[in-house]
């Protein structure tokens, strides 16, 4: 058994090394992925255009203004004459940020039971509108001696990224993203090929049995996994300094359970599947949900129930889970049965139905 | 070659079915088969494209499971048992179904591994076919950059390594060119000289000639079953050969008369299957030439494989069909 499961294996190797285009991505989608999200997702949006409405005209309404700019967040590109002005501008999508200064500003500051200015925000972006609310914390301009001494209720302290780095959020992350693209879609394709082009047929008739079959196919793959985690986590350390901070043969066991749930995805998807093309588009049907419910871009306690019911059916919710805390917090395996426990049981469910399906026949 | 079985006399059958059918859907691809296929014999399948040809050689190895009847491969009852037969059985499909990204000699290596042939053995089998099927200078070319014949002499090669009793050939030579497919076949007499049985499927008459036992099939019925010499003397017509200078215009002059059954034409003959109560059949036949004042010969000939398999499956194509 054990001769036919490395005889499948090495066949598999060598095919792999013969067909450039999959040995390709092997390394290249996490190499670009890497790239791509290391150094465009931002969480901390900077530089946002404005335009300004300024109708009061005073010294205090231009220090507003330029103390927003001094922040970073926002870049004043156009000054409109009128709140109507400033909507046209925010509809053409010239700016992303529209502030309106009331002719009555001076008369609010004293008064103080009305807000001083109006900050419209394009809602359609969808991280803009939590930038746009740094502002409603500001403290009142300074300069005129009637200061803001509200005193800030809490002191944020954020743990284990510090400098709220986004990369450090990505990076780990990014190993569940990246796996779960390439592995699936790899043995679900591997599989499916045999299929189209008659191999499959020929293989039924010999004595290998399913069992061998499929782990023999599935092994390189295993190999392959991990040889992306690895350069992620290099490529992760020497470029965006993303350190690792609980142990490393954690990291690698949570990466091979992950691997193992994927795998049998893909094995499960190849039985469905009749052509190449129908295998890459249901990894793709499993993909999109996995990036945006996992918790990998929003917050996983921010979701819905249902959306949370969902999620836990996605083998990356539980290893994002795993991988934030093994490589951010320093947790131990010890510290995280929970997700390790779900990530076995979607590997035992999924290849309990994969085992149920794959018959030895063509029926 | 093969040990047989203990319990296996050389007389019982290779392969028996009995009412061997397969419904996909509404279609029935293969309808109350029933035959024996002797030991150590070229037994072949002979029927157009999508007469069940396939199915039920795929019911046989216990690709596909049969909607009902019974079959017996090797003493062994199938699908039931087919993983035992796995070791006993080769089996070649139409389509070149090794990697075509792998070696030949990858190929036959994964092949051995895979049908559990111990390290020594293995490298001498496949020294073996590699020199028997005339392949051992492209051990190292890929399988895909090979022409048709070398590919299923390849195929042959990978379906014989573990020495099977029985060969199961689904179309093989329908990729390849006559040369090969003379050569393939001297192949497959060699293999039956040591004892293996085999049962192939083709729409090639000359092939069909070649086996030992045929059957004939027709939209998934096996319409007619014997050795071609039987088959070509039990065929149900009078098979009239008509030389004609205007070969059309005699075929015009037999065609919708209700006792010519069917009329081929070759080169500048033509055969003419007749229903076989027609009383004095040349005169008729003389008669109508000459009503339509074509010149030519007519003699009744024996009846070549063609015309058995025109008379097994073209009868029902222009009688039945208008029934169904």
């Amino acid at each position: 058994m054990l001769d036919r499961i490395r005889a499948i294996a090495l066949k598999e190797v060598r095919q792999l090394r013969r067909d450039r285009l999959t040995f390709g991505m092997i390394v290249g989608i996490p190499l670009i992925q890497m790239l791509m999200f290391g150094y465009a997702i931002n969480y901390d949006v900077r530089g946002l255009a404005a335009a300004v409405a300024d109708e009061a005209q005073t010294s205090m309404s231009r220090a507003l203004v330029s103390d927003m700019e001094a922040t970073g967040v926002i870049r004043v590109r156009e000054h409109a004459s009128s709140v109507t002005d400033l909507r046209r501008r925010l509809q053409s999508g010239d700016v992303t940020v529209g502030i309106y200064i009331p002719p009555d500003f001076e008369r609010r500051r004293i008064d103080r039971d009305r807000p001083l200015a109006q900050l419209l925000v394009d809602g359609s972006e969808p991280t803009v509108e939590n930038i746009a609310r740094v502002f409603t914390a500001m403290p009142l301009p300074s300069r005129s001696g009637i200061y803001s001494t509200a005193q800030p209720m809490f002191e944020v302290r954020t743990e284990y990224n510090p400098e709220k780095r986004t990369a450090v959020q990505i990076v780990p992350a990014l190993i569940g993203v990246i796996l779960s693209m390439t592995m699936m879609m790899f043995t679900a394709v591997a599989i499916v090929r045999e299929r189209e082009r008659g191999n499959l047929e020929l293989l039924i008739t010999t004595p290998a049995s399913s069992f061998e079959l499929m782990i023999g196919k599935l092994l390189p793959y295993v190999l392959i996994g991990l040889i992306q985690t690895t350069l992620i986590l290099l490529l992760g350390s020497l470029l965006f300094n993303v350190p690792v901070n609980g142990g490393l043969g954690g990291l690698y066991l949570a990466a091979l359970l992950f691997i193992a749930a994927t795998l049998s995805l893909g094995l499960f998807a190849s039985t469905i599947a009749q052509t190449q093309m129908q295998a890459f588009q249901m990894s793709f049907f499993v993909l999109l949900p996995s990036i945006l419910l996992s918790g990998f871009v929003f917050p996983f306690e921010g979701m819905p129930r249902l959306a949370q019911w969902i999620a836990q059916l996605l083998p990356l919710t539980h290893f994002i889970e795993l991988v934030r805390g093994i490589v951010l917090r320093g947790a131990g395996l010890g510290d995280l049965l929970v997700p390790i426990y779900k990530l076995i049981a979607f590997t035992a469910v999924a290849l309990g139905v994969v085992t149920l399906r794959f018959h030895k026949s063509l029926d | 070659m093969s040990a047989q079985p203990a319990t296996q006399s050389r007389d019982e059958p290779a392969i028996s079915a009995r009412d061997l059918t397969r419904r996909f859907g509404k279609l029935t691809a293969v309808d109350h088969v029933t035959l024996d296929i002797p030991r150590a014999r070229i037994y072949g399948f002979l029927g157009p494209n999508g007469s069940g040809k396939s199915t039920t050689i795929r019911m046989l190895c216990g690709l596909l499971r049969p909607t009902s009847g019974e079959c017996t491969v090797l003493g062994h009852p199938v699908p039931r048992d087919a993983e035992k037969l796995r070791r006993k059985v080769g089996y070649m499909t139409q389509k070149f179904s090794l990697w075509e990204d792998l070696t030949v000699g990858e190929n036959l290596d994964f092949m051995s591994r895979i049908f559990g042939l111990s390290n020594g053995e293995r490298d001498q089998r496949i020294d073996e076919r590699l020199a028997e099927y005339r392949l051992a200078d492209r051990r190292d070319q890929r399988a895909g950059t090979m022409s048709g014949g070398q590919k299923q002499r390849l195929a042959l090669a990978a379906a014989t390594l573990h020495n099977p009793e029985l060969l199961l050939l689904d179309e093989p030579t329908s990729a390849v060119d006559p040369q090969s497919r003379r050569d393939f076949w001297e192949s497959l007499f060699d293999l039956v000289e040591r004892g293996t049985t085999i049962l192939v499927s083709t729409h090639y008459m000359d092939e069909a000639e070649r086996c030992h036992g045929l059957a004939i099939l027709d939209a998934g019925r096996l319409v007619a079953e014997g050795a071609p010499r039987q088959l070509m003397d039990r065929i149900d017509a009078i098979v009239m050969e008509v030389e004609a200078n205007d070969v059309r215009a005699a075929r015009h002059a037999l065609d919708g008369q209700s006792f010519v059954k069917s009329v081929a034409q070759l080169g500048n003959r033509l055969h003419a299957l007749l229903a076989v109560d027609v009383p004095d059949p040349e005169r008729r036949v003389r008669d109508l030439l000459q009503q339509q004042r074509v010149q030519g010969t007519v003699e009744r000939v024996r009846a070549s494989l063609e015309d058995v398999f025109v008379a097994a499956t073209g009868f029902r194509s222009n009688g039945d069909e208008g029934k169904q």
